[in-house]
């Protein structure tokens, strides 16, 4: 290179470019960090599932190889340690739960049951609150009352649910049980109620975007042709905002799926099939709590049942997750 | 007209006007409207209803000493009333408050540098990828994952494998996992507010992607990162399911060490929850005056977050 002429190529003489190389790999290795976070839950999950349930089948194969008469000669804290472990039969389609008193028994419906009961009630509760508080917002509110309604729906969503539990116990179950007097101190209504308002956050928020992003054409064309306000949110900003509000439904349901504090302490850890909304039951995510304050060893059934249980949920919530992604992008309609 | 009766019907044509049909059509607004306002009092009902609540529960048992005492098992050390007759001295969340405070301090030293550096890949130096597509699809998800599963990861991967014990390290690390989803998406929004004229201007003047990085794009977007950062932390100091299932203790009586991370630790919300779920009714004070301790940092991490936000929000 004669001189004069300047090396606008970055090779080599640059000061700046072993310094870029080395930032390149640092932050890409901290978006890494999201992705190993992924493959680890999956694998810590699947880890101490695979625990819960290898052994009973174990114990088959041992029976079949050996003979089941040569294996009752095994000693019987062997023959015990293994016939503790539970199958993929009983776990799921057992209707007891009953695994720190004797007779254990692993059959995880009762708490599928609970936290359907407190799903379904505060999804009943949220939904059609939290609609038709974002079409307020969206259509009707003015900015000022906007400006004061959005911030105390922005504080419920930011109280923690240790919170909400307390509230359960000490609000809503005593008014509960003075209209209902054989609601127990715990109980699946207030459960389903608090973790519903809980929710209503969620529901709103999400929705009004949805509801905001339709343009204000297709309202004035409504408008146009002689519609309501009444029929203009309903009939068409409400449908064309339709994949957003279900993406919000579907995430505030897996939301209500999830949620743990609040549940633990209004609805109790009674693991009970009953249709009664006045008594105790206990949710997926009550259990591993319950587990999570008792004290278990490591390695031992209970222990391996938290991550069976914790298996269970995650495979109901990340399939909650993946379906709001789906209808999004499926049903979005692109406005310009 | 004449054709109506004409035909013996008292139906209108459809040229006439029927003034019942726009009635009910107003009706149906009102009603609607009123439906749509009566929903929109829920919210705020309950959260008024749960602040009057908390406030009465825990009124009178919110002292000084209630800050600078540890816990105590029997429920009447708690109450004001009782501090004079007490060889123990009163008793208080001191050691939780701690605790809440260190784990919150290192849970924000891990998120600043994982979350933000996230976010600098994926806004400034991934390609436009499947694989780029797939972080980010992955980190949507992260974010709709229960926070007592992340409990279960905290369990298995350092308290178990990497054998740092029912710590306050283990818990901080666990809060972090929880909370990087929220914290990539909000510094990303951040980054991409930084005109791309800034970003031109400094590449024209020969400086390299790195220092554009560093000298323009961050300090221009560092308000809303730490805005976010602040709000992401605000939702970490009041998660109970993770630390518990880490193994957070229930009732510390003294606080833990900054200096010894490895050290066992309590926390605020793990500590209310330890009181609420007690039947002794005079519990429930003490739950209550423990909340309103909590929710008060709350209001004062959110009130620093809009602070940092107004302050710097050149749009406002």
């Amino acid at each position: 290179m004669s001189s004069g002429q300047i090396d606008l190529s970055r090779q080599g003489s640059d000061v700046g470019t072993v310094g870029d190389r080395v930032a390149r790999y640092a932050f890409f290795s901290c978006a890494l960090v999201t992705v190993l976070t992924t493959i680890a839950i999956v694998l810590v999950l699947v880890n101490g599932a695979v625990g819960f349930f290898r052994s009973a089948t174990l114990y088959e194969l041992l029976a079949d190889t050996v003979g089941a008469g040569s294996l009752s000669g095994a000693t019987d804290a062997l023959r015990d340690g293994l016939m503790a472990q539970v199958t993929l039969g009983e776990f799921f389609f057992g209707t007891n739960w009953s695994p720190l008193i004797e007779p254990t028994s692993y059959g995880v419906w009762p708490l599928i049951w609970g936290t359907l009961v407190i799903t379904v009630g505060s999804a009943v509760i949220a939904l059609p609150v939290g609609t038709l508080t974002a079409i307020y917002l969206s259509e009707y509110a003015d900015s000022r009352v906007r400006k004061t309604l959005k911030p105390v729906l922005e504080i419920l969503a930011g109280i923690p649910t240790i919170v909400y539990g307390f509230f359960a116990l000490s609000f809503i179950t005593p008014i509960i049980q003075f209209f209902f007097p054989q609601t127990g101190t715990f109980n699946a209504a207030s459960g389903a109620i608090v973790v519903g308002v809980m929710i209503i956050p969620m529901v709103s928020s999400i929705s009004e975007d949805a509801m905001s992003s339709v343009p204000n054409s297709l309202r004035n064309a409504a408008y146009g042709l002689g519609a309501t306000k009444f029929e203009v949110s309903t009939q068409v900003v409400l449908p064309a905002s339709l994949s957003g509000i279900l993406a919000a439904y579907v995430l505030a349901i897996s939301r209500a799926i999830g949620e743990t504090m609040a549940v633990v302490l209004a609805v109790g850890m009674l693991p009970q099939i009953t249709t009664s909304p006045f008594e105790e039951m206990q949710t997926m995510t009550a259990y591993m709590v319950q587990v999570g304050i008792s004290d278990v060893s490591v390695g031992s059934i209970q222990y391996q049942s938290l991550f069976a249980v914790g298996l269970t949920l995650f495979v109901m919530t990340f399939a909650m997750n993946v379906l709001s992604v789906l209808i999004r992008s499926r049903y979005r309609e692109e406005y310009q | 007209m004449s054709i109506d009766t004409d035909a013996g019907t008292a139906e209108t044509t459809e040229f006439e006007f029927d003034g019942s049909a726009i009635e009910r059509k107003r009706l149906y607004g009102k009603v609607f409207l009123g439906l749509c306002i009566a929903a929109s009092m829920v919210g705020i009902v309950a959260l008024i209803a749960l602040l009057v609540d908390v406030l009465t529960e825990a009124w009178g048992w919110l002292t000084w000493e209630f800050l600078t005492y540890p816990p105590s098992q029997i429920a009447e050390h708690f109450d004001p009333e009782n501090y004079g007759s007490l060889d123990t001295g009163p008793a208080g969340m001191y050691p939780a408050i701690v605790g809440s405070i260190y784990l919150i301090v290192l849970t924000a030293v891990f998120t600043l540098f994982l979350g933000v550096g996230a976010a600098i890949y994926l806004e400034e130096y991934a390609p436009d990828t499947e694989m780029t597509r797939f972080i980010e699809a992955n980190i949507t998800n992260l974010a709709g994952v229960p926070s007592i599963v992340y409990g279960l990861l905290g369990l298995a991967m350092f308290v178990r494998a990497l054998q740092t014990g029912a710590s306050l390290l283990a818990g901080a690390l666990t809060l972090t996992l929880l909370i990087l989803p929220i914290v990539i998406v909000q510094s990303q929004e951040s980054l991409r507010a930084v005109p791309d004229s800034m970003r031109q201007a400094s590449y024209g003047a020969g400086a390299t992607k790195w220092q554009t990085i560093r000298d323009v794009v961050l300090p221009e977007a560092v308000p809303g990162i730490m805005t976010g950062i602040i709000l992401s932390l605000s939702r970490a100091i009041g998660e109970t399911a993770p630390i518990l299932m880490v193994g957070a203790a229930t009732s510390m009586f003294t606080p833990p060490s900054l200096t010894d991370p490895t050290g066992a630790f309590s926390a605020m919300p793990m500590q209310i929850f330890d009181w609420a779920r007690l039947p002794d009714e005079t519990f429930q004070h003490v739950a209550a005056a423990g909340i309103v301790v909590l929710l008060t940092i709350l209001l004062l991490m959110n009130a620093v977050a809009i602070y940092i936000r107004n302050k710097y929000d050149r749009r406002g």
